[in-house]
């Protein structure tokens, strides 16, 4: 799966967790500085990825996950 | 400090019939029903199939979605009668008055949806699953917070849980900080969701719920012969409470003034009221004690009146004990005839309504009190509205646990 299949499948969810239209969701968008997102909110949307793309993301990693683009190209290196 | 005098300058409810004030009271005066089958979940394995649901609640004209979807339904109705209580009250305060105002909203069962919820995620997928906002959707303190977070409000906050007494509770404790000095301005009530699979079957099968299935419409009877159990309602109801002189100085509209606050305990059993009566009566009579005025003064109650046969009878006879030849006289009603009741809310929206009463002078009827019951002998309202200038007016809370409590409100003349 590439990065742009990824961003499509993961947009609606990040969206539905902020509540904000899907074409906000941007690579270069920070979760917490510019979509609105709390820690809490982060925590639930890694967790709803993880679920749909069938994968676990370890703490360490996910604490520096900031940007969509960041968690895109993540989930990219791990998906199997 | 000398006791202050508090007003009711603000009233706002989420309820079956509605979340208007004012259409909500006229509803009530003329007698509509708000029981219906559940639509919430299939109830086809259910021994009760009727609830007062509210159904067309919708959150977002109040609230973000990002926001809306981390508060449990019981915790949505509370916010939104909070906002349309406040903008009621019509107050702006400022930072140091913010300080000084408290918000007191208490919710009976709290999230239990929530609960069911994520314990069936639990089961099915692990706990590595559950939601990170699991708990803070669920507690139901959470109301009073997202309250307090809206309004601002720096002082208390609470979030007493007194079963199906806890809108009461919260209205008295959030009187007496006012009274004795220790907050200006307090927003207090009840919220409640609980028409949701696993505390209906709960309550029916401790055999607490009415099963006129055929007939919701019919279930909730308050003090007739054929009452056969509560039926489960949902909603919020809250009155903002303000220091009197404050509230006269802003020209405030004051609905009502709060003057006394009785509490007392069956300690008898968990869910069965003392039968003698005796306990209810002595709440009733401390609440009119702290106003300092006298059993005949009152002339108006608005009964906890579930339409189960134990707690009908039992307030008949509480009444009957402290008013004695009086109590014939007393105006008597159940709101819970015709929105059922509302557990952890009913006070609060009670509270509203009696508010109501006396400043409107009509008092609403007890829908369905079609066969009397020779146990419950006073005037109840039946069918019909009546007008009467009422000056005092108690609202009764009693909750399992043996939980009593009153709230004594007076006209503004």
């Amino acid at each position: 799966m590439n990065t742009k299949e990824i961003l499509e499948k993961a947009k609606p969810i990040i969206a539905d967790k902020l509540g904000i239209n899907e074409d906000e969701v941007l690579e270069s968008k920070h979760f917490i500085n510019d979509l609105g997102a709390d820690s809490l909110a982060l925590v639930d949307i890694i967790m709803s990825l993880e679920e749909v793309f069938g994968m676990e993301i370890p703490e360490e990693d996910s604490e520096k996950i900031q940007t969509v683009g960041q968690m895109v190209e993540y989930i990219a290196n791990h998906v199997k | 400090m000398n006791p202050r005098r508090v007003a009711v300058t603000g009233v706002g409810v989420v309820t079956p019939l509605g979340s208007d004030t004012t259409l909500f009271f006229h509803r009530l005066l003329s007698g509509e029903n708000a029981i219906t089958r559940i639509d919430a979940f299939d109830t086809e394995a259910y021994s009760v199939k009727i609830a007062g649901e509210i159904k067309d609640f919708d959150i977002h004209p109040y609230v973000h979605p990002r926001d809306s979807q981390r508060m449990d339904r019981f915790c949505q109705f509370g916010l939104v009668a909070s906002i349309l209580c406040f903008e009621d009250a019509s107050i702006q305060l400022d930072e140091s008055e913010k300080e000084r105002f408290g918000v007191i909203l208490g919710s009976g069962i709290g999230g239990t949806d929530t609960f069911t919820k994520e314990v069936i995620v639990l089961h099915e997928k692990g706990p590595n699953r559950v939601s990170p906002v699991y708990i803070p959707k669920m507690i139901s303190n959470i109301g009073a917070a997202q309250v307090a977070i809206r309004l601002g409000a720096k002082g208390i906050t609470s979030n007493p849980v007194t079963a199906c007494a806890t809108g009461t509770n919260a209205i008295g404790e959030a009187f007496h900080r006012i009274k004795f000095g220790l907050e200006d301005f307090m927003l207090a009530g009840g919220a409640e969701a609980a028409i949701n699979p696993i505390s209906v079957a709960g309550f029916a099968n401790m055999k607490a719920l009415s099963r006129q299935n055929e007939h919701p419409e019919k279930a909730s009877r308050p003090f007739d012969l054929n009452r056969d159990g509560f039926v489960i309602g949902e909603g919020s109801g809250v009155l903002f409470l303000e220091e009197w002189e404050h509230a006269v100085g802003r020209k405030a509209h004051i609905y009502a003034e709060v003057v006394g606050y009785g509490c007392s305990t069956d300690a008898y059993h968990i869910t069965l009221p003392e039968p003698s009566g005796r306990y209810q009566a002595l709440c009733m009579r401390k609440a009119i004690e702290e106003a300092n005025i006298s059993v005949q003064d009152i002339t108006y109650i608005n009964a906890h009146g579930t339409s189960t046969p134990a707690n009908d009878a039992t307030e008949t006879k509480a009444i009957n004990l402290l008013f004695g030849e009086h109590a014939k006289s007393i105006h008597i009603h159940s709101t819970k005839s015709m929105i059922g009741h509302l557990l952890g809310a009913a006070g609060g929206v009670e509270a509203v309504v009696t508010a109501l009463t006396l400043e409107s002078g009509k008092i609403h009827p007890t829908i369905n009190l079609e066969t009397p019951d020779p146990e419950c002998n006073l005037n109840y309202t039946a069918n019909q509205m009546v007008e009467a200038e009422c000056r005092y007016g108690l609202s009764n809370s009693f909750g399992f646990g043996g939980h009593n409590y009153t709230i004594l409100f007076k006209k503004v003349s």
